[in-house]
């Protein structure tokens, strides 16, 4: 039989499907750490004044849930996996076969992007069901968030492992992507409650215009030009990372 | 099978082949770089210049000490990173650049493979199956490298030989026309390594070509039809076995009777000797052997442990890789 490119990206998210439910530590922060996350940020979140911009603590919380799983899950997760496979010249050995680059890459994020995806739907559907928000108003902007923002995140992933030497030190070399999203791409502290120009500094980085996506498509308030920035973006986001991949991107280790 | 009018005879035609190593130690991969002279860039050149070919259903072996350039040159063969100098075609093709043509015809087994620890032995041969055109059932794949008892065991658990034999299970995988074995055997008792090379001759006899690296002599000895010598990122020989070691001067050795001095040797058998011991160099073993039995047995003497032998692949390779011998070619 013939391999292509469904049947190796399945045979490489498999194995690490199986691989991320045998690491024990990896698994709890994909299953457990979003959920725990977006309940403590839903406490800090209740004591802001969001009144004035006219949404909840609830409502700000579980559509910034939405970027925080995408950081937590895809991108925290990624990056010891792909330093990982690294190491253990797996990505070199997988380079001597059939798949492409971008398949390996793919195929080892596979795993969390289902994850994620399954988790953004199980909070869609508890915002809705339980937490007495409106069902999202416009859900195709949700799905173009998730479709600029899981790429963004698996990039940056990768991006990341060029300066992560191992496995352990990826908690280390993480932490500034995260948090500057977390303070600043609106996850909990919407940019409509900080000065002016803050927010206008804050637009440009890398998770906001994700997350806005995610708020606006649910809670309303997009219009065509924001949502056209947004895009843009995201976009230029992504072709950066997508442009450093290629060219710093190590497929074995250092000697 | 699949075959080319153009490779028909060439499966791989390597021309001038240079490979440089940036001096971050990262990889350089830039293709036909202005200047390759070693001085004018920073960084270390590890192969310099290498022109060789390989017939379909050869066995090529390369050979030389640590850091001669081996691994670096398959590694273009392979696909694996681009030259910085001269040309590769393999298939055909060009093994980096045209990739997706090349992969599903060849089958690669690295000095050091790498496969996640915590997946089984199936489970990792599944992996890549889905990742082969033409797979082989993942069981016989097992049963030609003798792993089938091992196959519900965790990769970190296995043997440095059972990896590599699990390595070797993977190169063969897809039934490959052309097959790379990084010092396949480095790691394997001496049993394993016997059935290793049974494998690699029975897969040869089947007509698959296969370019081998090894640093064991007797492994290249046994299995090549042609080889070539490395030293410092250059072949310094190459040929076929015999035709390596034909080269190379015999050798004789016996210890001297002790009723014998050493000046009472015959002349025209230039010698050297170690206290008892004496060793005779020569390009004409059976005339220098002649005339030393004729000798003894005018003077009725017994030249213990005598052992009179032509140039092995070992005494070539000392020779001509540690770079006591004049270079052969450039």
């Amino acid at each position: 039989m013939r391999t292509t490119r469904m049947r190796r990206l399945a045979a490489l998210g498999r194995a690490e499907a199986t691989l991320l439910w045998r690491n024990r530590s990896a698994a709890f922060m994909a299953l457990a750490m979003p959920l725990i996350m977006i309940y403590a940020m839903h406490s800090t979140t209740a004591r802001m004044h969001l009144g004035k911009i006219g949404m909840t603590a609830t409502a700000v919380s579980v559509t910034g849930g939405i970027g925080m799983i995408l950081v937590l899950v895809v991108y925290a997760n990624l990056v010891p996996a792909y330093v990982t496979r690294r190491e253990q010249l797996v990505l070199k050995r997988l380079r001597t076969g059939e798949p492409t680059d971008l398949e390996i890459l793919t195929g080892t994020a596979l795993p969390a992007v289902v994850v994620a995806l399954a988790q953004c739907a199980a909070l869609v559907v508890a915002g809705t069901a339980v937490l007495d928000l409106s069902a999202p108003q416009r859900p195709e902007l949700l799905l173009l968030g998730a479709a600029l923002g899981i790429p963004l995140m698996v990039a940056c992933a990768a991006v990341t492992t060029v300066v992560t030497r191992s496995a352990e030190v990826a908690q280390l070399t993480t932490m500034p992507l995260w948090m500057i999203t977390l303070a600043g791409s609106g996850l909990f502290v919407p940019l409509e409650i900080m000065p002016h120009q803050l927010a206008d500094v804050c637009r440009l980085l890398p998770m906001t215009p994700v997350v806005d996506l995610f708020r606006t498509g649910w809670l309303g308030g997009a219009d065509a030009m924001r949502v056209v920035r947004d895009v843009l973006t995201a976009g230029v986001w992504l072709g950066v990372a997508g442009w450093a991949v290629r060219r710093w991107f190590r497929w074995e280790p250092r000697r | 099978m699949r075959t080319d009018t153009a490779t028909d005879r060439h499966v791989i035609e390597a021309t001038a082949l240079r490979r440089r190593y940036r001096a971050s130690g990262s990889k350089a991969t830039k293709r036909n770089s202005a200047n390759t002279s070693p001085t004018a860039t920073r960084g270390f050149e590890a192969v310099r210049g290498v022109s060789f070919t390989v017939a379909r259903g050869e066995l090529f072996a390369l050979l030389g000490t640590n850091g001669a350039g081996k691994t670096s040159t398959v590694e273009l063969l392979e696909g694996l990173a681009a030259p910085s100098g001269g040309q590769v075609r393999v298939l055909g093709h060009d093994p980096y650049l045209d990739r997706a043509a090349v992969r599903p015809r060849i089958g690669v087994m690295l000095q050091e493979g790498g496969f996640p620890s915590d997946l089984t032995v199936r489970e990792t041969v599944r992996m890549w199956a889905g990742c082969t055109t033409d797979a082989r059932p993942a069981a016989e794949a097992l049963e030609m490298v003798g792993l089938t008892g091992r196959a519900e065991v965790r990769v970190k658990m296995l043997s440095g030989g059972e990896r590599r034999r699990l390595d070797l299970a993977l190169a063969l995988l897809g039934n490959p026309e052309l097959l790379f074995l990084d010092e396949p055997t480095t790691g394997l008792d001496a049993e394993v390594r016997r059935e290793t090379w049974e494998l690699v001759r029975h897969l040869r006899d089947q007509g698959t070509t296969i370019v081998l690296t090894t640093h064991y002599l007797d492994e290249a000895e046994a299995l090549a039809d042609r080889l070539a010598i490395m030293r410092r990122g250059r072949i310094v020989a190459s040929g076929t076995p015999a035709e390596v070691t034909a080269a190379r001067p015999a050798r004789i050795r016996f210890e001297l009777p002790p009723a014998v001095s050493a000046g009472e040797l015959p002349l025209s058998v230039p010698a050297a000797v170690h206290g008892r011991r004496v060793e005779v160099r020569t390009e004409r073993l059976q005339e220098a052997l002649t005339e030393l039995l004729l000798w003894a047995r005018d003077k009725q003497l017994e030249l213990v442990g005598l052992d009179a032998r032509s140039a092995s692949l070992e005494e070539a390779f000392l020779d001509i890789a540690t770079g006591e011998g004049e270079e052969l070619a450039a």
